[in-house]
């Protein structure tokens, strides 16, 4: 009896039960999170199998890395090793999110998520670029290798007490890293940025609203452009025309549901000004990525030298080198570069689904069987047909009900490419020649790469992998079976659109168009920002000359341009006399607020309820059973609200005795949103705008609150240059000024260990919010100033 | 009572013996091996192996987790939840070792008893 409980105790101690940890196990002192109260070690000498000479790693204040390589294979090997000490058990699980292999580690909640990404083609896109590195550049295939060598260096050097507290958490181990993980990594994000469209819901659209309508709501163009490339630049060299228009039809299917999709508020903001324009003379360069708010962050910042190169920034654990930075002569990042690059293709099967019909005859399927694993469980085996376009994610196994018809997905990121090249390369760059040579490599996502050199250089390319699409091409669903409807080639690279010391003596993108209507090819994209850009340049046209000063408060900036072109005219057109007393005083706040997101306003508040009140009444007729659909973006919907206020979609479609106008709906939309502001106001005590955002950094698994840092006092918002939401916002802000070497500061929120029981897991955060950067120590040679607190030797192992 | 002294004592002894070769469980196997051959009564049987271990256990994390400002161990007591007080986890941390001991020291004195009945 007594042995029972014993051995009861023990299998109820040593066991995870659903997401009860073996709390034996997790909680005993000698292996469990009791030997994760830790700080880093970053001093003494610890020996690397591989390497072929003496790394030095200093480290500052901040935790960051100096790392100082004698040879280039040496320095990824300790980038590999240094991202894996600090960041292991993020790095991994970043790739097995990727790979859709979270089943493996939470169970079988997980699979429909995995399956998702699998069908995704994730595991086949890294494979694509695997095999694109093998056939023609084995260098950097080395190099990748090199980094894999470094992690796992490190994985081997831990004990199971070792490992990090998440792991302890979810019971499992970490396994070798290999390159098909640093690729998965790219898959990461160019899902998280080039994996965003609106084709299927678009067709659902098209459908029920008919052409007129369609085109009406969701135009190419909008009445305003500021695109990222000036709108005088001239395009006479450009001489491969744009594919013709084929006379094609697009397939009106009803589509029932469609597959998870990145934010798409995932965007960045980034300028640079020319040494004529800054206070200085010297060209000063700012680059502020928007993405989810995690910890531990997705951003690592490290320095990172050869006796060759010496670059400096923020790096992405599990790709190679720095990826939003500077060197001793050119400073470059990225914002995203929209553009529609997937499309989606209707396939017609034979009988038994070996083949699919294209040209008027039979082509054969090819099979890539997923074996999914589950913890706890039978392995779940999803069999996925490719076809030429790509694989066929929807059909009668997921998300279709129909036997002989699918969906095939056709996306950039299933090309394969040599994306790593880019960075490895930009961080040798040492003029504008070297950076466009670097940017040739890059396929996707397209990026906005802006530049900045001590020459006094400044730039922007618009890079990426782009079809040269026909006319409305891939706004649709497709017919695969027509040959016509194929990607017929590719935008030359030379022809992408980019600026080079343009005359107005800065150069900047927020996701905006890229091009207006003048450049020669079809550009659409399912969403362009339309705000951040224009405070941006209209920042950059206000004055002659620019400091970093200037570039810190337009990275902190919280005008509200969406709420300013559109309160005045909403509070203009509304009939405010039956308003109650409490509905008359939060009128009267939002017709005070200055149109400013700060903390301490209830004006942003006020507008967030009313504008999203206001949204959801505009497009009821979105909301359909059974029918995926999007509707339309913020500018147009502004736009027909003051322009087409009577427009038959203006009807809330409820109400059948009676006809709703824009006006209407003011009104309407404003007593709801009163009504709701009272409730948060007894909820949280106020609605002030810190209050009712409560930005929070949640922890990659779900946000565990244990791991997460909430109700951080930050201002701004979605289309606001300061673009921080609730749990999204600028990820990392850096800014470069061009001296020689160049001097810059950088912050993220979040910290450099992934630690949770590091004080270095979240100690930017506070500065972060309050505005604040950290001067970036540009260490020019392999000795510790006053700003290292250790120093670290990885020498070769004997 | 001295006998319960000494189980104590040497529970602690030969845990953090075990410890550095066998996982979590170096603990029953130390509960196990004193209550066999330190033979206890009554409800000590549980209570002494269960606050050796408690005592152990409870020091051990208050010493590895005060050296780094109870930062990770402020964090797990609001996973467990524990209202994010620390103390409060070295104490459960105790618990689940001295249960995990004391259990296994009834199970000891039963093969005693019944190598003894034979």
């Amino acid at each position: 009896m007594s042995f029972v409980f014993t051995i009861g105790i023990f299998f109820v101690l040593n066991t995870k039960l659903g997401a009860i940890p073996p709390i034996g196990k997790f909680l005993n002192p000698y292996s469990g999170i009791w030997q994760n109260e830790t700080t880093e070690s970053i001093e003494g000498i610890v020996s690397i199998p591989g390497l072929k000479d003496k790394v030095t790693v200093h480290y500052d204040e901040q935790l960051i890395p100096h790392v100082f390589a004698q040879n280039e294979s040496d320095l990824y090997k300790a980038q590999g090793y240094l991202t894996a000490k600090h960041r292991l058990w993020q790095l991994e699980f970043q790739t097995f999110a990727a790979a859709g292999r979270l089943s493996e580690i939470i169970g079988e909640k997980a699979l429909n998520y995995d399956r998702t990404e699998r069908r995704r083609g994730m595991g086949y896109g890294a494979d694509q670029a695997i095999a694109y590195m093998e056939k023609l550049d084995k260098e950097t295939l080395s190099y990748i290798q090199d980094y894999a060598d470094g992690v796992n260096a490190y994985i081997k050097q831990l004990k199971p007490e070792d490992y990090p507290v998440e792991y302890k958490l979810l019971d499992y181990q970490p396994e070798a890293w290999t390159p098909k993980k640093t690729a998965l990594l790219l898959m990461y994000m160019t899902k998280m940025l080039a994996g965003y469209d609106d084709d299927l819901e678009n067709t659902n659209a098209l459908r029920l609203l008919g052409k007129e309508n369609f085109d009406l709501l969701f135009p190419d163009y909008f009445d305003i452009t500021d695109p990222v490339i000036p709108k005088e630049t001239d395009w006479s060299f450009i001489d491969v025309p744009q594919t013709p228009l084929p006379n094609s039809q697009t397939v009106l299917d009803t589509i029932t549901e469609t597959i998870s999709k990145p934010n798409p508020d995932n965007g960045s903001n980034n300028w640079a000004v020319s040494g004529d324009k800054s206070t200085t003379g010297n060209p000063i360069l700012a680059n502020d990525p928007h993405l989810g708010l995690n910890l531990p962050s997705i951003w690592f910042v490290m320095q990172l030298s050869t006796p060759n190169h010496n670059a400096f920034g923020a790096t992405i654990p599990g790709a190679l080198s720095v990826i939003s930075g500077f060197n001793q002569y050119i400073a470059w990042g990225e914002t995203n570069a929209t553009r529609d690059l997937i499309d989606w293709y209707k396939i017609e099967f034979n009988e038994d689904r070996t083949k699919y019909k294209y040209d008027g005859q039979w082509k054969d399927v090819s099979i890539r069987v997923e074996d999914i694993k589950i913890r706890g469980k039978e392995n779940y085996k999803d069999t996925v047909l490719y076809t030429h376009h790509g694989p066929v994610v929807y059909d009668k196994n997921f998300m279709s009900e129909n036997k002989r018809s699918g969906y095939a997905m056709k996306w950039i990121g299933h090309e394969g490419g040599n994306n790593q090249k880019t960075f490895i390369k930009l961080n040798k760059a040492k003029n504008y020649d070297d950076y466009v040579k670097a940017l040739k490599y890059w396929n996707a996502p397209a990026q906005n790469f802006v530049f900045a050199s001590t020459e006094g250089d400044i730039a922007l390319w618009i890079q990426g992998k782009f079809p040269n699409k026909w006319e409305g091409q891939g706004k649709f669903l497709m017919d695969g079976s027509n040959p016509e409807n194929d990607w017929q080639s590719y935008i030359p690279q030379q022809f992408n659109a980019h600026t080079k010391n343009p005359e107005r003596g800065f150069v900047s993108s927020a996701n905006q168009h890229p091009v207006d209507e003048n450049y020669p090819y079809y550009v659409f994209n399912d969403g362009y920002e339309t705000y951040r850009n224009r405070v941006i340049n209209d920042f950059f046209n206000s004055k002659e000359k620019f400091s970093v000063d200037d570039f810190k408060n337009l990275h902190n900036n919280n005008y509200n341009l969406k709420a300013s072109e559109i309160v005045p005219y909403m509070l203009a057109n509304m009939d405010a006399s039956s308003l109650s007393e409490e509905e008359k005083v939060i009128y009267n706040e939002i017709k005070a607020w200055k149109f400013n997101n700060d903390i301490d306003e209830v004006g942003p508040s006020i507008f967030r309820q009313w504008y999203g009140k206001l949204y959801n009444l505009v497009w009821d007729e979105f909301d359909v059973e059974d029918t995926a659909l999007d509707a339309p973006f913020t500018y147009q919907t502004i736009y027909l609200l003051k322009n087409h206020g009577n427009h038959e979609l203006m009807d809330i479609v409820e109400t059948k005795d009676k006809t709703e106008t824009a006006k209407d709906l003011f009104l309407i939309a404003f007593k709801e949103a009163a009504a709701r502001l009272e409730e948060i106001k007894k909820e949280r005590g106020d609605y002030k705008w810190a209050n009712y955002k409560a930005t929070y950094a949640g922890h990659l698994l779900q946000a565990l609150p244990a791991f997460s840092r909430f109700d951080i006092p930050i201002g701004g918002d979605r289309n606001i240059v300061n673009a921080t939401s609730e749990n999204h916002g600028p990820s990392w802000r850096m800014i470069v000024e061009m001296t020689s070497p160049p001097t810059a500061i950088g912050i993220y929120p979040g910290g450099q260990s992934g630690n949770p029981g590091s004080k270095y897991y979240d100690n930017f955060i506070d500065d972060w919010a309050a505005g604040k950067y950290h001067q970036l120590n540009f260490l020019q040679s392999n000795k510790a100033n006053n700003s290292i607190i250790g120093t670290q030797t990885l020498t070769p192992k004997n | 009572m001295k006998n319960n002294i000494i189980n104590f004592f040497a529970t602690i002894v030969l845990a953090i013996l075990l410890s550095n070769f066998l996982p979590w469980w170096s603990v029953m196997t130390a509960a196990l091996a004193t209550s066999l051959f330190i033979p206890l009564k009554k409800t000590a049987v549980f209570f002494v192996p269960f606050l050796a271990i408690l005592v152990f256990w409870g020091i051990y994390s208050f010493i590895l987790s005060s050296g780094n400002d109870y930062t990770l161990a402020k964090r797990i007591a609001v996973l467990l939840p524990l209202g994010g007080n620390p103390y409060a986890l070295m104490l459960v941390t105790g618990i689940v070792g001295g249960v995990a001991a004391g259990v296994t020291g009834i199970f000891g004195k039963q093969i005693t008893l019944a190598s003894k009945e034979r």
